[in-house]
């Protein structure tokens, strides 16, 4: 698919190193979309995955350091991202981390990690870029939620909260700036075929596999092709829409 | 231009208000039915038109355009 509004689009994906923020990434360069993304600690990988988007198309790149639980760092380096290459008009609240484990196991420290970076990073992000979406043109907001928020799963309860928050937070955004244009929508994926996949038991595999209807796990581009989707104006008529690509595993 | 005649100016577009029938103490929200969202655009220009930041904990005193033309006054460049 080609959108030609993402041209010279900025927008910044958090979690763009592996898996589907990375795809998000590579698709948006292909569709020459100024494509801006954040980086933790390592300089040269954050300069490898520059040039990548750069060798796809992207019309620019921008790598900025911070980690997205450090908020000050977050919106000081932004602003001065910003300042110096103009406003941000479409966001994908991506990183996410998981530690699965029974409620029974659970530490407060592990929900409050998990909660910071799946859910508060993303509402303290959207709301530090809300005054540059209120100036821009064509803005959109997609956050990254899952299918386990929508029908919960074992041992992933703190993860599944903190999907399911990201549900709630992208319907109240949704309605706060519709008046002015401003969409956001969530996409749930279900089982992506990434590095955590890989990892899994044979008999895990194939466990999981009889459940999902399309039978196969989906693959981090079919996540990354509704994003852009949901990026352009194509979907200017949808906001805080929930839309699963799980391959029918929770219908 | 006055400071307050400039803030006018500014809210009687964002309101859709003739000038004319905006005054020192017209409140924002009881007399132009300003929503929270339009106040923070309103602010927004205020601070391109003046050049100044106006933190958002403080937007929260300034009720009317008097408020707003006396904060630009006391804080401006």
């Amino acid at each position: 698919m080609n959108y030609p509004d993402l041209e010279n689009k900025t927008v910044l994906v958090t979690g763009a190193s592996r898996g589907i923020g990375r795809a998000i990434a590579e698709a948006l360069a292909k569709q020459k979309a100024h494509v801006v993304f954040n980086y933790r600690g390592d300089e040269s990988k954050a300069n490898e995955l520059a040039e990548h988007l750069k060798s796809l198309g992207a019309s620019k790149v921008g790598a900025i350091q911070f980690d997205v639980t450090d908020f000050d760092m977050m919106k000081t380096n932004i602003d001065a991202y910003v300042k110096e290459n103009g406003p941000i008009s479409g966001l994908v609240n991506n990183a996410g981390i998981s530690k699965d484990q029974l409620v029974l196991r659970v530490k407060p420290e592990d929900i409050d990690s998990i909660l910071n970076v799946n859910l508060k990073a993303a509402m303290v992000l959207t709301n530090h870029l809300s005054r540059q979406f209120l100036k821009a043109k064509d803005v959109s907001v997609v956050n990254m939620s899952s299918v386990v928020g929508l029908m919960g799963n074992i041992s992933q309860s703190v993860y599944a909260a903190s999907k399911a928050g990201m549900i709630g937070f992208t319907k109240s955004f949704a309605k706060e700036l519709a008046s002015r244009k401003v969409r956001c929508n969530a996409v749930c994926p279900g089982f992506i075929a990434t590095e955590m996949t890989e990892n899994l038991e044979e008999k895990a595999k194939d466990h999981y596999l009889q459940a999902i209807p399309l039978g196969s796990y989906g693959e981090t581009e079919d996540v990354a092709a509704l994003t852009l989707f949901l990026l352009s104006n194509s979907s200017k008529y949808i906001t805080g829409e929930v839309i699963k690509v799980d391959g029918g595993l929770y219908i | 231009m006055e400071i307050q005649d400039k803030v006018i100016n500014i809210v009687s577009e964002a309101a859709n208000v003739e000038a004319g029938n905006i005054k020192s103490e017209t409140s924002f929200i009881d007399d132009l039915n300003l929503d929270s969202l339009d106040m923070v655009e309103m602010m927004m220009k205020m601070e391109e038109e003046f050049g100044i930041e106006i933190p958002e904990e403080k937007t929260e005193d300034l009720k009317t355009i008097g408020d707003v033309a006396k904060y630009l006054k006391d804080n401006a460049n």
